[in-house]
Formats: C-alpha cells, structure tokens, sequence
C-alpha cells in the first residue's frame, strides 16, 4: 500500500539521500527556466512557480499556491548526468618513439534525480537499449548509470507541448523508479508516495511517513487520469502505422515545406532526452606529444555528422530533417524496438523558429492519404 | 621545451607568417594574446614574419601565412597575389579576410560618396567600389572566422598543420555549443533575438552564456537559413530595418547573409 508523506516531512528525502552519499540533483530556477542542477535542500525546488509552454515559447510563471513540482519538463533532460555533453575518453602520451594510451577511470558521484518524469523514465529506459544493450557498452554511460537513485513524479499538470499520451509514456510514472511521488495540494499538501526497489524502501523508511488511505490513493491518481486527459485534448500523434507513414513519406512534398522553416541548428537534437548522437575530437598539443580525445554532443543536423570522403551525404535541410524524424519515430524502432519519441515536447517548445513534431506528422498523414 | 628533434621536419623549423590588410589589427593580437603557448609556439615555428610582433623581417617563402583583413585597394589586390605565391598554406583569419569585414557594408552603397564626404581630397584615396574576403583573390586553404578569431582556433590550425592532423573547426551553429553548455535559451524563455541558429559556431556561445544574444562575429553556420530566423524576429517584434542591421555586421558581405535587404522586403 502506498504512503502519505506530508510536505513539511517531504525535506527530508534530500537529507536522507544526502546522508546516504547522494548528490542531488533536480528542477530549479536558473536564467528564465526550470533547470537541472545541484539542489541543496527542498527550498531549492522551483516552489510556486509553473511553466507556460507553447511551438519556440517558454516562459515562467507564479502560481497561487506553493507546489514542490507544478510544473512540466524545461530545456535540460537528465541525459545531461548520464551522457554528458563534453567528456575525455582517453589521453596519449609519446615517449621518445612509443606512444602510451592512458584511459579515463569514470569515478561517478553518486546522483539522486527528483523529481523525474514518467516521459524522462521512458527516455533513460530508451538509452539504456543504446547505450548497455548492445554488444559494446558505453563505459560513461553505464558508469553513472549504476550510480543513480531517482525518484520520480507523476505528473499532474501539463503543458501544451506535452504529447506523452499518444506515445504511451505518461503522464503516470510506470517503471524503473526508485520512490515515485504523486503531488496532493488539497485538501492538505502532502505527498502519496510508493516505492519500487529496496533502496527505495531505504530512502522512505528514513522519512516519516503513514499509510496512505483507499481515498488519498484514489484522490492522488484521480489528479494523475486528469492529466492525462489533459494532455490528450491538447497534442498528440496517432502512431498507427506510424513506421510505414515514414518509410512511406521518403520523397513527401513536405520536406521541403519544412526545410524552409527548418534553421538546422540543432537545438531539437540537444533538447530531446533520447537523442545519443556524439562526435569524438583529437586535441594535439604543439609538440605533438600530448593528446587528448574528446566526445562531443553531435547532432544529425550538422553537415559534418554525415561527412566522408567527397563530402557530407546528407547536405539539404530537408534531407536532414527527413532523417531526424523518420529515425526518430520509425527506424528507431527496428533498430531498438522502441519508438524514439517519448511525446515530451522540448523538441517543440525548444525549436527557435517552432516547427512542431506533431503537426508535421499530422502534415506526412494528409499528404499520404491524398496518394 | 621540445628537442630539437622534435621541433624540426626536414631539418628545418616551419616559418610562420602574418600579413595584414584591411582590418583592426585585432585576429593578430589573438594570436599575441595566446600567453601561455606563445613560447611554445616560438620553439616549434619560426616567426618569420610578423611586423605587429617584431620588425625583424626573414625571407620567404612560408610554410604557414595567416592572412589578415579584408582587399579594399588596387595595391592590396596585387599584394595578396604574392603573398600567396610565398606561401605554402594560406589561412585567412577573421570576419574582414573571410568576409570582408565591417568595412563591405561599402559594398551595399556608393563608395565614391563615402570618400567625397569623409576625406578632405578624395582624389587621394584609391580604394576598391567592394571590399572583399581574401578567397575572392586567391586559393585559401583554411577559413578562421570570428570578430575576433578564437585564439584556439589559430593554436589548433597550426598544431594541426605542424602535426598533420585536421583540424576541428566547427561550422555548424552556436546554438549547439550554447546547448552543451548547459544554457537556456534566450530566445525561446526571453524572446530575445539572438543570430545563434544561423551563426557559425566557435565562441563557445559567449554572448547566449550572458543572457545576450548572438552578434554572428562569426558568421553564417554551413546551413543559415535567414529568412526563417528573420520571419521568427518580425514576430518577436524587430522591425525590418533592424533585422537588416543585425546582418549588415562584421560579416555582412558573407555569402549567406547579403541577401538580407531583399530577403526581408518580400
């Protein structure tokens, strides 16, 4: 049976986590957006405050109550911590004639995320397949993998760029959690909070807690279906057939169509949780006896992420926008047996000029139908 | 310090030349500014040529000539003519010798009424109608851009060169480097007009990384799409003679972005 933790008793996961060794990590306030970063303690969170959300729009917003977790996802995703943006994988050394290779010992510090959503869960299950599925594993990636405790939120409030519904992957958290957490503001501020792994029954053991009741198990979850409701009203993807509609849609008239809204920056690539996309860069020093090599966030929207000899193969925006959402939404699937898309939205709300996901799924589902 | 084994190919220490054109002077104090290699630096090139450092001047031909400015007279047209034939590789460096500087926004208007107004006997002056980046004249064999270049970037061309690797520099946009750096978007959470999507990456985001937006000191991205970012700014509520100054900068004779005027008067 799940339990309640009243809000003023909810401080005391960071403590605890804390005690147990944990840096924590979690939403808050930086530079106009909810962010991820180091918290210090509860009063950290972004406490009050929601976000609005819209195509190439965000922006932040008081809200009449005092919330921990009122609002949705922000520019940063947890892959931040796990694939991290810049990292040296190893480091040469010449010595007289013979080289040396000295690799790098990821010594992780051991991280608790909060404040995770069912969304995010869904993209660090999908980088898991990438990145620790295969035959070679991502010694990074796996490194801090194992050192992670999260405890995630089901979400009770939404944004309009929020799709999860439709991609099967919330609002309400399913799996791969340590401690979930469900929001009550009324009629008290508390917390209905479950667990799912024996660390996670560590961490709630330490915080004082009671068991929740039928009715505060069926009011929290009622807030939960609501929201999800919610979401369906506002944005979705009907994914029926959804990896046909792509491999369907090769030479679409769309393409260009969106090619001339496209500014191939990038920015969707590097906002979404489940882009994995690296480059690796050798950095020399002057003598040639010291090098270093760097991995790098790369993105298929960048002409030197498909470049061989004679040149990059996929030049136009249109080609590179085709690749990214039929990866995306349809061989992603035959390549991990997932879709790549967990309907989060950032990829919408991040795009500076707002070219939408959904609508330009919409926009490939006319025009095949018109065939 | 190397040994002297591994400071010369052949024998011998490349010979590094700097030339000037039009230009402030500014991409060759980066290069003065890379305090803690510059001794390095001495050790592994010789510094042949390189009148903002030393008047000592040594014979070419060059291995490596970083080219400066933009050619805006009759004289400099033929100047980098030689220069070029002194030298092994050429590297342009900065916004005036990869597009023509500040100084083209000459190029949009009548250069004759410029001089008539600014000069006291514009008879004197001989100057070119355009003032144009050094591939405009010869074969380039690596573009630095940037308003200043990064001083890196000129470490890693002549590291890469003396160690017969490639170099990386970036030329997809700003925006990926602003990303990596962990920023919020200034446009997206501040409506603030930044010229990072269209901008060609290489200053680490420094203006995004203060909630300022990009000025494109270093130019247009591989795949600048202006009339897309130009539409956004109209709707963020720049008016066209604004956005038309935003690309009329440093770079505002590079390829991508001289179309401005007519792309945001359709």
């Amino acid at each position: 049976m799940p339990s309640i933790v009243e809000r003023d008793d909810f401080g005391a996961f960071f403590t605890v986590l804390r005690d147990m060794g944990y840096e924590i990590v979690g939403p808050r306030v930086r530079d106009s957006a909810i962010v991820y970063d180091r918290l210090g303690s509860v009063d950290d969170l972004p406490i009050g405050i929601t976000d609005q959300q819209d195509k190439g729009f965000y922006r932040l917003m008081k809200r009449d109550d005092r919330a921990l977790f009122g609002y949705t996802v922000g520019p940063h995703s947890w892959k931040m911590y796990l694939f991290p943006p810049r990292i040296r994988l190893f480091t040469a050394e010449m010595h007289g004639n013979g080289l040396s290779i000295v690799g790098e010992h990821y010594n992780p510090k051991k991280l608790a995320f909060i404040g995770v959503r069912a969304c995010e869960l869904h993209a660090i299950q999908i980088q898991d397949r990438i990145f620790l599925n295969g035959a070679f594993k991502d010694p990074v990636y796996e490194s801090q993998r194992r050192n992670i405790f999260i405890l995630a939120v089901n979400c009770t409030v939404s944004s309009s760029t929020c799709f999860c519904t439709s991609m099967g992957t919330g609002p309400k958290v399913g799996s791969g959690y340590d401690v979930v957490v469900t929001e009550v503001l009324k009629p008290r501020h508390q917390f209905l909070v479950d667990t799912a792994t024996a660390v996670g029954d560590e961490v709630l053991s330490k915080v004082r807690h009671r068991e929740a009741s039928m009715e505060e198990v069926e009011h929290a979850m009622s807030m939960v279906e609501d929201n999800a409701k919610a979401v369906s009203m506002k944005r979705s993807i009907d994914t029926a057939n959804i990896k046909e509609l792509l491999y369907n849609s090769y030479e679409s008239k769309r393409w260009d169509d969106v090619a001339e809204r496209c500014l191939a920056c990038a920015n969707c690539t590097m906002v979404c949780p489940t882009c994995f996309c690296s480059t690796v860069e050798d950095v020399l020093d002057l003598k040639g006896e010291h090098a270093e090599r760097w991995r790098l966030w790369d993105s298929c929207f960048s002409d030197e992420f498909t470049y061989i000899h004679s040149g990059s193969v996929r030049r136009s925006t249109a080609a590179k926008y085709r690749h990214w959402i039929t990866h995306k939404l349809a061989s992603w699937i035959d390549q991990f047996g997932t879709s790549g898309c967990v309907g989060c939205g950032r990829c919408i709300t991040w795009c500076p000029v707002g070219i939408d996901i959904t609508e330009e799924v919409k926009a490939l589902q006319q025009l095949n139908k018109e065939r | 310090m190397g040994s002297n084994s591994s400071r010369r190919r052949n024998g011998r220490i490349p010979k590094l030349a700097v030339w000037k054109f039009a230009s402030c002077d500014g991409c060759q104090l980066s290069l003065l500014d890379l305090e803690d290699e510059l001794l390095e630096l001495a050790d592994r090139v010789e510094v042949a040529y390189f009148l903002e450092a030393s008047r000592a001047v040594i014979k070419g031909p060059y291995d490596i000539s970083l080219v400066e400015g933009s050619i805006t007279t009759p004289d400099d047209a033929n100047r980098i003519k030689k220069v070029r034939s002194v030298s092994r590789y050429l590297i342009s460096i900065g916004a005036c010798a990869t597009a023509g500087g500040i100084q083209a926004l000459r190029n949009f208007k009548d250069v004759k009424e410029f001089a008539s107004i600014v000069y006291a006997k514009p008879e004197y002056i001989t100057t070119l109608e355009r003032s144009t980046p050094i591939s405009e004249h010869v074969k380039v064999d690596l573009e630095l851009h940037g308003c200043p270049v990064n001083k890196y970037h000129l470490l890693e061309a002549i590291s890469s060169l003396l160690n017969g690797k490639r170099p990386n520099i970036p030329s997809y946009s700003v925006c990926m480097e602003c990303k990596r750096a962990g920023n919020v978007c200034i446009m997206v959470a501040d409506g603030i007009p930044c010229m990072g999507p269209v901008t060609r990456a290489g200053c680490n985001a420094i203006c995004p990384s203060y909630r300022r937006g990009c000025y494109s000191c270093f130019g247009p991205s591989e795949s600048a799409n202006i009339a897309s970012l130009s539409k956004r700014f109209m709707e963020l509520g720049v008016d066209k003679g604004s956005i038309v100054r935003m690309f009329r900068m440093f770079n505002a004779y590079a390829q991508q972005f001289k179309e401005i005027e007519r792309l945001v008067s359709i």
